[in-house]
């Protein structure tokens, strides 16, 4: 049973689409403290002996299950930092949705720091959906820095989807994932940034094994008067197929600083990386418009899709 | 009815002003296709941005079944039924076929999956195949187009004006294309096309011709009096450099 008052209820909507309690594994945390768990048969939620967070731990061989660890924080003043530990049995395939909403409406700053470390065994496919949300209209931030640690067994193939479209004041997101022989890193990262927001993105995919790949994808939009910037370095040690890509929309006084980065150590490691910063298109608009849209109508159609 | 009344657009030219359309006066009827020719730089996509809006003229007047909406924004024009299809199809990353045809066909329609398969597959695309896509650089020229014809159809406006659809497509591409505005003409009822081409397949359909030379009417009438005049060579379009300065 989850126990969450009606902001909870909106944050776990906006980050995890979860409307009523999910069906397989779950762990709610609302405002530092425990508020829902379920485990199955095959999916396991232990916490750490030392409080700091949880293990999930997978059988392998599980199968078209799905564990919800969402945090919300509705409560200003708040700081902290979880440590989750995702142990992903060989041969399974399964989703794991994450998730951070806060909403702050005090003077002071809230922070969750998400510290999650994926090991993702033999074969084994994973499907995570990472979604951060900031409300409220209190002075205080809303600060996010989640860290994500991946290491990928051979065969492997694990697709993440990083979006952050709302509200979050200041973000350093860093993403590090080793990839042993025939592992597979797909990332999809969504971002958006308003007002005086900052966020940095950090990607460092090491491809260590022969037939190892990565492809590292961002959509970005920076208006008014915020900031990003994007690093992301694919670094090839054996045979493998690497690609970063960057691909901003930059509005009003916003500033985009991308970084693609390529590293080979390997004679036979093929790496490409592309990057594009630029307003929206006048053309874009026109067409849209000439659809019956009116201009704001037809941007935000524009930027909607962008980041879809 | 579409009425330009001594319409006139002028750009500059580093010191010189050039003037693109010249004082131009045409009448184009609801339930007629009038294709509009003539030759290069002679002012038909010029004046075809100037019925969207997308430009605005120096002098002269737009009316719109006698309302003026010479001063209107693109927006305003396009919701009194004025559609345009661009001569270069825009691309969006992100946006799919179906969102674009769900925009096309209004706030106040609520567009099915089936609706928009009718309207792709009235362009020859293979809706199931397109659908989902993004309307991006993965397609082709010619599927771009199509898709672009799809948009004018889905919005079922009482003017449409299309320009050079047959620019920047194969010829195969293009003959199939021939049949999506044959079709419209056979199925006109009381709502005006303008197309602006060279191509002698479009020109055969037209119930009415306009020859467009330096931003003047140099010929205008039905398409079976003005057609014999202009043809004889593969491409309006050399007949009508011979006809600049009648």
């Amino acid at each position: 049973m989850v126990e969450l008052d009606p902001i909870q209820k909106r944050l776990i909507e906006e980050i995890a689409d979860i409307h009523e309690t999910p069906v397989g594994a779950y762990n709610f945390r609302a405002n530092s403290k425990l508020a829902g768990r379920n485990t199955t048969a095959n999916i396991d939620i232990i916490s750490k002996e030392d409080g700091s967070g949880i293990d999930i731990k997978i059988k392998p061989g599980t199968k078209n299950e799905s564990v919800h660890i969402p945090v919300v924080i509705s409560a200003s003043g708040i700081k902290e930092t979880v440590y989750n530990d995702f142990y992903i049995g060989e041969d399974s395939d399964v989703v794991i949705v994450a998730g951070c909403g806060i909403d702050n409406c005090g003077k002071q700053d809230s922070q969750h720091d998400g510290v999650h470390r994926f090991f993702v065994g033999k074969n084994a496919r994973v499907k995570y959906v990472e979604k951060h949300y900031g409300s409220g209209d209190g002075d205080g931030k809303r600060i996010l820095n989640p860290v994500t640690e991946v290491t990928m067994e051979e065969g492997s193939y694990m697709e993440m989807e990083m979006v952050q479209i709302k509200g979050v004041d200041s973000t350093v997101r860093t993403t590090n994932a080793t990839l042993a022989a025939g592992a597979k890193l797909m990332v999809q990262e969504r971002l958006m940034t308003h007002g005086n927001q900052s966020a940095y993105s950090v990607y460092k995919a090491e491809l260590n094994g022969d037939g190892a790949s990565a492809d590292v994808v961002s959509r970005a939009v920076a208006r008014d008067n915020s900031y990003q910037k994007f690093d992301a370095c694919v670094i090839g040690n054996a045979a493998c197929h690497g690609h970063t890509e960057c691909d901003s929309i930059i509005m009003d006084n916003g500033r985009v600083l991308a970084v693609p980065a390529l590293e080979a150590h390997n004679v036979d490691a093929e790496l490409f990386h592309e990057a594009a910063i630029g307003k929206i298109a006048g053309e874009q608009l026109d067409k849209l418009m000439t659809l019956g849209l009116t201009a704001e109508e037809a941007e935000q159609q524009i930027i909607n899709g962008f980041l879809k | 009815m579409l009425q330009i009344k001594d319409l006139t657009y002028i750009v500059d030219e580093g010191n010189e002003k050039k003037t693109i359309i010249d004082n131009l006066t045409l009448d184009i009827a609801d339930s007629k296709f009038t294709v509009i020719t003539g030759p290069n730089g002679g002012g038909k996509s010029t004046l075809a941005k100037l019925i969207a809006g997308i430009i605005k003229p120096t002098s002269g007047k737009i009316l719109l079944d006698d309302e003026n909406i010479t001063d209107m924004s693109i927006t305003d024009r396009a919701l009194r039924g004025i559609s345009y299809a661009f001569q270069q199809p825009v691309k969006f990353k992100g946006l799919q076929v179906f969102d674009l045809l769900k925009i096309a066909a209004g706030k106040d329609t609520k567009l099915s999956f089936n609706d928009a398969c009718t309207y792709l597959s009235e362009v020859g695309l293979c809706a199931r195949d397109y659908i989902n896509r993004e309307v991006n650089a993965s397609l082709s020229g010619g599927e771009l187009k199509r898709i672009e014809i799809a948009t004018v159809l889905a919005r079922g406006t009482k003017m449409s004006v299309f320009d050079e659809p047959e620019a920047g497509i194969d010829i195969w591409s293009f003959q199939n294309l021939t049949r999506i505005f044959e079709n419209m003409r056979k199925n006109i009822t009381d709502s005006g096309i303008v197309i602006i081409s060279h191509q002698e397949k479009i020109l055969r359909i037209a119930d009415e011709i306009v020859v467009l030379a330096d931003g003047k009417i140099r010929m205008q009438g039905e398409g079976s009096e003005i057609l014999p005049k202009i043809m004889g060579t593969p491409d309006a379009a050399t007949v009508c450099e011979k006809i600049q300065g009648v």
